[in-house]
């Protein structure tokens, strides 16, 4: 009861309690900070990403450079976009599994249609149809028929694998003077740095994303909905439409991220970004989104995704470390951040 | 007639048998010697044994996951955790003195089920004690689970010469595969103990209302991880026989995506993921259908790899004949339609 009555003022509460109030003390505003549900573990993930970034500085020669920060970026690119996609799904309180099987069907069918002559032109609009069809239908899936979005972004996830693995078993590679251009261009920011056309893609999506969220009504239903699905529809919000579209922006997302992906690998694979689904989720969950929905920010995802990419930096500057750390680190990393997420709303109620 | 047909309709076991039959008529088409079991050098040989023995390690698990589900819980490590099991067990038999002798084995075996107690105490520890959502709370040993595989095998596909391991895998017993043995004594031990007792009804109970069941005396927590720990000592037993099956410890495809076909039998034999009234039974259903799709894909001679795009197929329909929303439409026509026929009679 109390969920339901509280749930609609919270998209509306941008400030709340945290805001610098008037004769606090610092102390007790930073305190304040690192207990709010919405900003504290947002606020714990930037701390440790500044933190990792130091300790790598420290210790490896050559890590404590513009490039080596930047290069998250580049790496990373698909990710965020991903990440951003399943911030939408989270928020609401759904989750997607379908995202890196569709990743890898996007790269199949550009990387086949490719071969067969279209032009890259028609093969980037087609495939971000075709992925936003699909996270229709899952969409459609969850909120007409109920299904639980676990289970129908399964179901999405059997039949995109199962789609790659018909379009074709092997590996194909991409000659397509335009993909390989862009995968190979670099834009110089002066000095020795450099990022690379993805990175734009990836920041617009990022900037767009927090537009939409932060300043439009849709955003304010995503909200909503994460927060008491029965309240927004009784203050008569938009759920329905709401609730399904979330899941075409992830699809969208997706498909975008899969055209990232194969201009850093500059080849299709059936076999490719598996458990990547699970580094998005993990990247939303540290970067301080609620699983239950409701609160959380795109720029956190982001953030998450950055902490994500240097403890992948530090385990190859480390050079000794095997790269199946990274698996046990990220499990750790992921189970720190869900004990502070159920601490922190355990305060608050 | 119409009475007895509506409930047998209505029963929820229904549609996945109405699914089994029509695979198997089509396997019977395609291949006229499907039913047909022989015995060849002591030993039983045909589709439908082939069905049993490959169809063994999802059944397992798939029944450590439906009192996992029960409890409106869900368990995505089971194909970590087997992965683990026979990473540690084939480490074992490596690094013992004489591979080939059955109290090697013994130890390999015991060791492994062993540590997947732990990993499902310590899942069991997470839903339970530390009340973490049950998807995310295993997802973790789901990610890192694999690292710890890999850490194991120290990255490489362990391969093994052990013929008393390689039996649980594909070994025979009075001419029955010892895969189906073990399987059917796991759900046979799974029936008994959850249904013959209480047991049963109390995962029911806390999985359709957690809080009411703890008011009632029953305790939630404990139960939680009896059913972690089960649905993982499960996961490792099928690791092993996957494992065996192979006689190599992949720390990366053992198990792979395991657990979603765990969940699809688990789905397609009724029982709903919102908790509650369970079906062991349809979960053997489930994963009958499960693996005679994938043997009638190969029989009818589609590629085997549009596997996946026939499961999606399946969980979908599946999916959609169990909603809600599927269920009133029926409903719905079924009344026009009686009413339209009351009429009818009204009318002559």
């Amino acid at each position: 009861m109390t969920k339901l009555l509280e749930a609609p003022e919270r998209p509306i509460r941008t400030g709340g309690p945290v805001g610098p109030r008037p004769r606090a003390g610092l102390a007790r505003s930073i305190r304040n900070l690192l207990t709010s549900p919405k900003y504290g573990p947002v606020t714990v993930t930037a701390v440790l990403f500044v933190a990792i970034f130091i300790i790598g500085g420290v210790r490896y020669r050559g890590f404590f450079s513009g490039q080596v920060f930047l290069n998250l970026l580049v790496d990373n690119s698909y990710l965020i976009v991903l990440a951003v996609g399943m911030t939408f799904v989270i928020l609401t309180g759904g989750i997607d599994l379908s995202v890196g099987a569709v990743v890898a069907l996007s790269g199949m069918i550009a990387a086949s249609l490719l071969q067969t002559g279209w032009s890259p032109a028609a093969v980037i609009p087609l495939i971000l149809v075709l992925t936003s069809v699909l996270g229709l239908l899952v969409g459609l899936m969850i909120h007409v028929f109920k299904v639980q979005p676990f289970i129908a972004t399964l179901a999405a996830m059997f039949l995109a694998r199962g789609l790659c693995y018909v379009i074709s078993q092997n590996s194909i590679s991409i000659t397509d003077p335009t993909f390989v251009q862009l995968a190979v261009a670099r834009i110089p920011l002066g000095g020795n740095l450099s990022i690379t056309p993805s990175v734009i893609i990836a920041l617009v999506v990022v900037a767009i994303a927090v537009w939409v969220l932060q300043a439009t009504r849709f955003g304010r239903t995503v909200y909503a909905i994460g927060g008491g699905e029965q309240s927004g529809l009784l203050m008569g919000l938009p759920v329905a439409r709401t609730k399904v579209l979330v899941y075409v922006i992830s699809g969208f997302c997706s498909g975008l991220a899969g055209v990232l992906f194969t201009f850093y690998t500059l080849s299709g694979y059936p076999l490719t970004a598996i458990g990547t689904e699970l580094d998005a989720i993990a990247a939303v969950v540290i970067g301080g989104t609620l699983l239950t929905g409701g609160y959380g920010f795109v720029l956190g995802s982001v953030l998450g995704v950055l902490v994500l990419g240097v403890i992948q930096t530090i385990i190859t500057f480390e050079g000794t470390l095997s790269s199946w750390w990274t698996k046990i680190f990220i499990g750790a990393l992921l189970l720190v951040f869900i004990i502070l997420q159920k601490v922190l709303t355990a305060r608050r109620r | 007639m119409s009475a007895l047909l509506a409930r047998l309709v209505a029963h929820r076991l229904f549609w996945p048998v109405v699914m089994l039959l029509v695979l198997f008529t089509i396997n019977l088409i395609a291949f006229p010697g499907f039913f047909t079991v022989t015995v060849r050098d002591g030993h039983l040989f045909g589709s439908l044994i082939d069905i049993l023995r490959n169809g063994a390690p999802t059944l397992i698990i798939a029944v450590g996951m439906t009192l996992v589900i029960a409890t409106r819980g869900i368990d995505l490590s089971v194909g970590a955790v087997a992965a683990i099991a026979g990473a540690v067990a084939c480490s074992i038999i490596l690094g013992s003195p004489e591979p080939g002798s059955p109290a090697t084995v013994a130890v390999a075996v015991t060791v492994a089920l062993l540590i997947s107690l732990v990993l499902g105490v310590w899942n069991g520890f997470l839903v339970a004690v530390l009340g973490i959502q049950p998807i995310i709370a295993t997802l973790i040993l789901m990610t890192a689970g694999r690292g710890v595989a890999m850490l194991i095998t120290e990255g490489q596909i362990l391969t093994v010469n052990s013929p008393p391991f390689k039996a649980l895998g594909s070994g025979f017993w009075l001419g029955i595969p010892i895969a189906v043995i073990i399987a059917a004594v796991v759900f046979g031990v799974a029936a008994l103990v959850t249904r013959r007792t209480a047991l049963g009804m109390f995962i029911e109970s806390v999985g359709i209302n957690p809080e009411a069941s703890r008011q009632a005396g029953v305790r939630a927590r404990g139960l939680l991880f009896v059913v972690y720990t089960f649905s993982a000592f499960c996961a490792a037993i099928a690791g092993l026989i996957l494992t065996a099956n192979t006689a190599a410890a992949d720390a990366n495809n053992t198990g792979l995506f395991i657990e979603l076909d765990a969940i699809l039998a688990v789905v397609i034999g009724g029982t709903s993921l919102a908790g509650g009234r369970y079906s062991l039974v349809g979960t053997l259903v489930g994963a009958l259908v499960i693996q005679t799709l994938v043997t009638t894909v190969y029989t009818v001679g589609i590629p085997p790899i549009a596997t996946m795009v026939f499961k999606a197929a399946v969980v979908t329909i599946v999916c959609l004949l169990q909603s809600p929303t599927t269920a009133d439409a029926l409903s719905g026509f079924r009344r026009r339609l009686a009413v339209r026929a009351g009429k009818g009679v009204a009318a002559s």
